[in-house]
């Protein structure tokens, strides 16, 4: 079975993200909701792998981000989590 | 006699231009490459020209850091031949780990082409040999992911073994918000290895190669190559 294993990937907190900056200042605040403090933007992989479990899908997909640099240790953080069988 | 390769992957657009300026400005021999060459065996030097690599998919230069011909080019690092990245080819050396950092999508948002100063802050690099600190060079830049960042705790070693090699600066050398063109920390412009020999630069030096096609008459970019065929000639 395939399971379905998100891959998020933002830039760290001490590197501005100028998108977010935007959206919060010029849409979301200037639309009335002040209660939204920060906004993030990333990129979002969806990713349909082959395995015998969940865990065992998102330690496959753990180690493909490390050992091929989906995401660049000093810019960004990469989040992993399993969405259950598809 | 000198051999430089400039390495074409699918997406690179600045290839043409820099193999002109090394035949016909800086009368060196220099051939194109494709980047599936598991050889690069009687080159003297590499270069991996700007452009759009792979289409920039997932993050400017990262398939491309994955191609055959790069495992060469980490060779060649390793033995110390000169290896200069471009724009493009910098993104590819970072996410290669040639080069430490990364290179961001501008802090405008918006894809950034003009001419710029550069101050030389170190002249450590095999391409900068000929470059006084201080200088400040006329070259452009063009590129929508040229924002260099990495950690301040670690910037303070590389400014320490002289790795920070040119910035962004106004024409008198000082750093500033005005100045830097896509909000790269400290103004940062171009890095080398702690070796010397491996520089990438978000600038083009080959499109500062002739006066005529500068609207500052600025040939700013040949010293970078002149500098590499100096050290090559010396090898």
């Amino acid at each position: 079975m395939a399971h379905l294993v998100k891959v998020v990937i933002e830039n760290k907190a001490s590197a501005r993200d100028p998108e977010g900056e935007t959206i919060l200042k010029d849409l979301l605040i200037k639309g009335g909701y002040e209660q939204v403090k920060s906004v993030r933007t990333a990129k979002l992989l969806k990713m349909w792998v082959e395995a015998d479990s969940d865990k065992d899908a998102k330690e496959i997909v753990s180690k493909l981000c490390d050992e091929l640099r989906v995401y660049n240790p000093v810019a960004h953080t990469c989040s992993i989590s399993v969405e259950g069988e598809e | 006699m000198m051999k430089i390769s400039v390495i074409q992957f699918p997406g690179s657009n600045c290839d043409f231009d820099t193999v002109h300026v090394l035949n016909n400005v800086m009368k060196v021999r220099a051939d194109l490459v494709w980047y599936k060459s598991e050889d690069l065996r009687g080159y003297d030097a590499v270069i991996l020209p700007g452009g759009f690599s792979y289409g920039d998919r997932l993050r400017a230069g990262i398939i491309a850091a994955y191609s055959p011909v790069m495992r060469e080019v980490k060779k060649m690092a390793e033995d110390g031949y000169p290896v200069l990245g471009i724009c493009n080819g910098f993104q590819i050396l970072v996410e290669a780990g040639l080069l430490p950092g990364a290179l961001l999508r501008n802090s405008s948002l918006k894809f950034v082409c003009k001419w710029v100063n550069l101050s030389v802050v170190s002249n450590k690099s095999v391409f900068t040999k000929k470059l006084r600190e201080g200088d400040v060079l006329k070259m452009p830049i063009a590129h929508n992911e040229g924002r260099y960042f990495i950690e301040e705790s670690d910037l303070k070693e590389y400014y320490r073994k002289r790795q920070v090699v040119l910035k962004y600066t106004d024409d008198k050398g000082r750093v500033s918000e005005l100045s830097n063109p896509n909000g790269s920390i400290d103004g940062i412009a171009g890095i080398c290895n702690d070796e010397g020999n491996v520089l990438g630069l978000m600038p083009h030096p080959e499109r500062a190669s002739e006066g005529l096609l500068s609207p500052f008459n600025s040939d700013d970019g040949r010293l970078v190559f002149s500098s590499m065929i100096e050290y090559m000639s010396g090898r």
